[in-house]
Parts: C-alpha cells; sequence; structure tokens
C-alpha cells in the first residue's frame, strides 16, 4: 500500500473542507472496501480523510412517518434497529445477508452504497479494465463471467453492482443526502448509482468531494411485508449470483402497491420497473408474477458462464412475491 | 489505544492495519492473519466489545479505543469458558482460526443477548432469538475453518450459551 497523510474530521464541516483542499483525497469509513483496493493498488489516495468519528449515527423517525439514517451507522447496528426490522423488514434482512458478523460491524451506511465492484477482473491489475483504467479494454469479455451482469451492461463493462442493502433501499424509494463545501443536494437511491456506457468509471451521479450525510426511507405501509431473498454460491458470507427485495399490499383480489428491486444481476442496484407496471392491477397469481419477471428479464444480454442468472431472477422474483402473498400481503 | 487493559502508546504510519500493529509492534501473535482481505475471520478482535476484522482496520482509527485479542480473554489465569469449551468438545485441529473464531464468539454472543437478528431469524420483529445450531452457524460464518472443525465450534458456543442460561437461572 501507497503511504498516504491521515485526516481526522471531527464534524461534516471539518470533512469536506478537507476534501476539498487536499489533493487526490478520499474519505474512509469502516475502510472493509477502501483499505482492501488501496492494499491492492487500485485506489491510491494521496489523503485520507476519516469521516468515521463523526456524529451521524441516528436513526430517527420523521414527522410523516419517514426514517432518517446517518450515513455513519453501522451496518449491523441499522439491521437490529426497531424501527427498520418492525417497518422495513426487507432493509434489515438485506443487510444481514451481507458480509459477516465482523464486516458489517465496521461497515457505515456510506460506504456501503459507495462500496466498488467484485469484477475480478476489476481486482487484477494485470487484467484490462475499463472501469479501474479508462480504455484499456474488458477482460471480462471472454472471461469467467459467472458473477457479471445481465441487465445494464454495456460493451465497456459488465461488472455487477455488490450491495446487498443498495438493492432494498433502491425498492424502498430511498433519498441520499450528500453534502458538499458548495450545499446540500438530495439523490434519490435510484438515480445515485450510474449504468456503465462508455464510462464504466464514472459510477456514482456524486462528485469526489461530497459526503453522504444521511440516507431518508419515506413513510411506505407496504415494507411492513417486505422480503429480501438472497441467492448465492454458499450459505452465508457470499455475494449475490442473484438476489429479490420485494414489498407487496393486495387488496380487493389485485395487487394494489408492488416494490420490486434485483441483485447479482445488475450494473447497478436493480428496480424493477417493468415488472411493477405489469403487477399493479393485475390478480397475484403465479402466472402474473411469472409474466412481470419474464418481462423485467427481456432486455438482459447474458455471457457464456451467467446465463442461468436470468431464469434464476425470474424464478426468485416469483418464489418471492409467492412468499409474500402467503405471509399476508393480502389485505 | 488500551490493549487487553494495558494504554499501549503508540507511532505508526497510517497505512498500518490493527493486525500488524499487534502482531508486529506489540508482539501479540495470538491474532492471526489469514486472508488480509476480510475474507477468512482469522485476524477478529474485540472493539470496545464488538467483534471485527483488524486486517481491515487501519490502526489510525482506533486510536483511543479497548481492543481485547485472544491473549486477553482470560481472568485472573482462568481460562474464558469458550476456550475450555473448544479443548472439551475438539473445536479445533490445526488452531489457526481458533482465536478469531473465540474472539468472533464472544462477539457474536453479546450481539445475541443485546437481541440482534441474523440472516436466518424468521421473525425479524421479535426481541429474543433462540440460539439454533443454524443461528450459530449463519452468525459465525465471518470464520472460516480449513480443518473443518465446525461441529466442535458450534458444539462449543452451544455449550457456553446453555451455561451462562443455567448461571442467570440459578440466580434468580
Ligand atoms: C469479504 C467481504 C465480503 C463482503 N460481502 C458482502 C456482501 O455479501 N454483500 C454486500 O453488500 N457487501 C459485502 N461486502 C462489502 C461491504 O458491505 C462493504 O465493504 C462495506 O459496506 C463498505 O463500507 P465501509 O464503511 O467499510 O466503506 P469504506 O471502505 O470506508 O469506503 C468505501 C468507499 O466509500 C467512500 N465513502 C465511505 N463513506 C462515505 C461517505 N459518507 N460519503 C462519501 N464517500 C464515502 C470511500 O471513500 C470509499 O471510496 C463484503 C466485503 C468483504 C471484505
Ligand atoms: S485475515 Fe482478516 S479476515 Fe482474513
Ligand atoms: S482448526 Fe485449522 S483452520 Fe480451524
Amino acid at each position: 500500500m501507497k503511504a498516504f497523510a491521515y485526516v481526522s474530521a471531527p464534524d461534516v464541516a471539518t470533512a469536506v473542507r478537507a476534501i476539498a483542499t487536499e489533493p487526490r483525497a478520499k474519505f474512509i469509513g469502516g475502510g472493509t472496501n477502501l483499505v482492501d483496493l488501496m492494499r491492492e493498488d487500485i485506489e491510491r489516495p494521496d489523503t485520507v480523510v476519516d469521516i468515521s468519528g463523526i456524529a451521524l449515527t441516528g436513526v430517527e423517525e420523521l414527522a410523516g412517518g419517514g426514517v432518517r439514517i446517518g450515513a455513519m451507522v453501522r451496518n449491523s447496528h441499522l439491521a437490529a434497529h426497531p424501527l427498520i426490522r418492525s417497518r422495513y423488514p426487507v432493509l434489515a434482512q438485506a443487510i444481514l445477508a451481507g458480509a459477516s458478523g465482523q464486516l458489517r460491524n465496521m461497515a457505515t451506511v456510506g460506504g456501503n452504497i459507495l462500496q466498488r465492484t467484485r469484477c475480478p477482473y476489476f481486482y487484477d491489475r494485470a487484467a484490462a479494465c475499463n472501469k479501474r483504467e479508462p480504455g484499456s479494454g474488458c477482460d471480462a469479455f471472454g472471461g469467467f463471467t459467472r458473477n457479471h451482469a445481465v441487465l445494464g451492461g454495456s460493451e465497456s463493462c459488465i461488472a455487477a453492482h455488490p450491495s446487498d442493502m443498495c438493492v432494498a433501499l433502491a425498492a424502498l424509494d430511498a433519498v441520499v443526502e450528500v453534502e458538499s463545501v458548495r450545499g446540500v443536494r438530495r439523490i434519490p437511491l435510484v438515480e445515485f448509482h450510474r449504468l456503465p456506457g462508455a464510462t464504466p468509471h464514472v459510477e456514482t451521479d456524486i462528485a469526489a468531494d461530497e459526503l453522504i450525510t444521511a440516507v431518508e426511507l419515506p413513510a411506505l405501509p407496504v415494507a411492513t411485508t417486505s422480503r429480501y431473498r438472497k441467492v448465492r454460491d454458499r450459505a452465508s458470507y457470499a455475494f449475490a449470483l442473484v438476489s429479490v427485495a420485494a414489498a407487496l399490499e393486495v387488496q380487493h383480489g389485485t395487487v394494489a402497491t408492488v416494490r420490486l428491486a434485483l441483485g447479482g444481476v445488475g450494473a447497478k442496484p436493480w428496480r424493477a420497473h417493468e415488472a411493477e407496471r405489469l403487477l399493479l392491477g393485475a390478480a397475484p397469481t403465479e402466472e402474473s408474477f411469472r409474466r412481470a419477471a419474464a418481462a423485467e428479464l427481456a432486455p438482459a444480454v447474458a455471457q457464456p458462464h451467467n446465463a442461468f442468472k436470468i431464469e434464476l431472477a425470474e424464478r426468485t422474483i416469483v418464489a418471492t412475491l409467492a412468499q409474500l402473498l402467503a405471509a399476508g400481503g393480502a389485505a | 489505544m488500551r490493549v487487553n487493559g494495558a494504554v499501549q502508546s503508540l507511532e505508526v504510519e497510517p497505512r498500518v492495519s490493527l493486525l500488524d500493529v499487534l502482531r508486529e509492534h506489540l508482539g501479540l501473535t495470538g491474532t492471526k492473519k489469514g486472508c488480509n482481505q476480510g475474507a477468512c475471520g482469522a485476524c477478529t478482535v474485540l472493539v470496545d466489545g464488538e467483534r471485527i476484522n483488524s486486517c481491515l482496520a487501519l490502526a489510525v482509527q482506533y486510536a483511543g479505543r479497548e481492543i481485547t485479542t485472544i491473549e486477553g480473554v482470560a481472568t485472573g489465569g482462568q481460562a474464558h469458558p469458550l476456550q475450555e469449551a473448544f479443548i472439551r468438545n475438539d473445536g479445533f485441529q490445526c488452531g489457526y482460526c481458533t482465536s478469531g473464531q473465540i474472539c468472533s464468539a464472544i462477539g457474536m454472543l453479546a450481539e445475541h443477548r443485546a437481541g440482534a437478528p441474523s440472516a436466518v431469524t424468521e421473525h425479524l420483529a421479535a426481541e429474543a432469538v433462540e440460539l439454533s445450531g443454524a443461528e450459530i452457524r449463519e452468525r459465525m460464518s465471518g470464520n472460516l475453518c480449513r480443518c473443518g472443525a465446525y461441529n466442535g465450534i458450534v458444539e462449543s458456543i452451544q455449550d457456553v450459551a446453555a451455561g451462562h442460561a443455567d448461571v442467570l437461572a440459578a440466580a434468580r
């Protein structure tokens, strides 16, 4: 790991000033992604601004019934919080499905949102990777693609977004609040991450000097009947091949409200807008679940080793919706 | 920082991990380096009672905190109940993962006592979760054992978890 200067920021004002003035600086939260990437020489900041001690650690109920989550809240603390467990179970389950107990104790909400892909060619400095080195090519094409995206990829990059938490946040219409010396902005999570297109190194909508300060969840009664289901190569402590975050409410025999997002298959946390559109107002049957899932996956582009993800995603969507229906999605 | 109760005043470069500080600077080699990338759990230590992977922790970020390593879990010459249970139940073979397993299990039992759910907890909103074998395996999944001593590890943790319950029951 290359040497770097260390600045500890006790508050937001100090953090955003430091990042704006220090050359090639990066924030560090729990460090579980950044330290790993620095050790691999993929991230090479000259200055690291430590934000982990900033008191953005609250999980608070908002006046309208939503919840505001401080960016420094540890993943484990968020998953264990009574407000999240009772009102947004899909979020608690998504967090608990990711990484390990030790890593969740370290990882922050802000860091989880900005964690980078686990594509092996991104990690391998001997391989071509347009994300790591713009214009160098992409060795995933023709390579080992079991973990790559089937939705939202481009000819430049088919890396999958790794976060479980973000899949639940996408389904829940979460809004990310960021702050810099220029002021505060609010960005819906579904617009926060960018598709690779011709510029896979540009991963999000935020500037390098913007600090994530909070995530807000809107009041969403349907979320009490919500669930996260993750399919992976081993039972625990592995990234998703496919995951589904869903919430469902049925009234008078038709789908009244539905939220659906996918992980493991997308170049970004994938909100399943097309499936939601087809489900709304439809009868909650396995047949209509299957039709909606197939429509969402219709634009999928598979590589030799990840074609199985298309059917796996469809089946996981159907199974998750069926589970929600049985669990009381019908009012 | 305080390490196993003793104040340690150190000056290290910002890029040095907490794991390397413990092993190389303080000579506390009980904490192991398996993967150095968060994927095995051999480096697990407790910070203010919470388990973390010390390999992905920059030591500077933990200045002023209370660190407990395997060298610090025994009290007054008396082995920690988990250490005794691991010996009794064959909770290890080569022993490389063991210090991480024991520190992780101490942290995990505290999380469980505080009511934290896991990925296999069916009723998320429930305040207390029964610590079944499946719950222990899921909560301990961040600690790999290349020797495959998992059955003994789970039995050891079950022993200690049940023992604590007995002690509490007796006190009532
Ligand atoms: C072995 C292993 C297994 C894992 N398995 C999973 C899994 O199954 N599912 C899953 O979802 N994740 C998994 N993870 C990833 C883990 O969830 C992330 O590493 C973690 O959430 C990152 O949070 P952090 O606070 O440690 O981020 P850091 O490493 O501190 O930061 C990550 C990035 O975010 C930036 N950053 C951090 N906080 C802010 C902020 N507030 N504002 C602006 N920028 C910020 C940093 O500059 C850096 O670029 C795994 C990680 C490991 C090592
Ligand atoms: S050495 Fe830290 S997790 Fe493997
Ligand atoms: S006892 Fe050998 S690795 Fe676990």
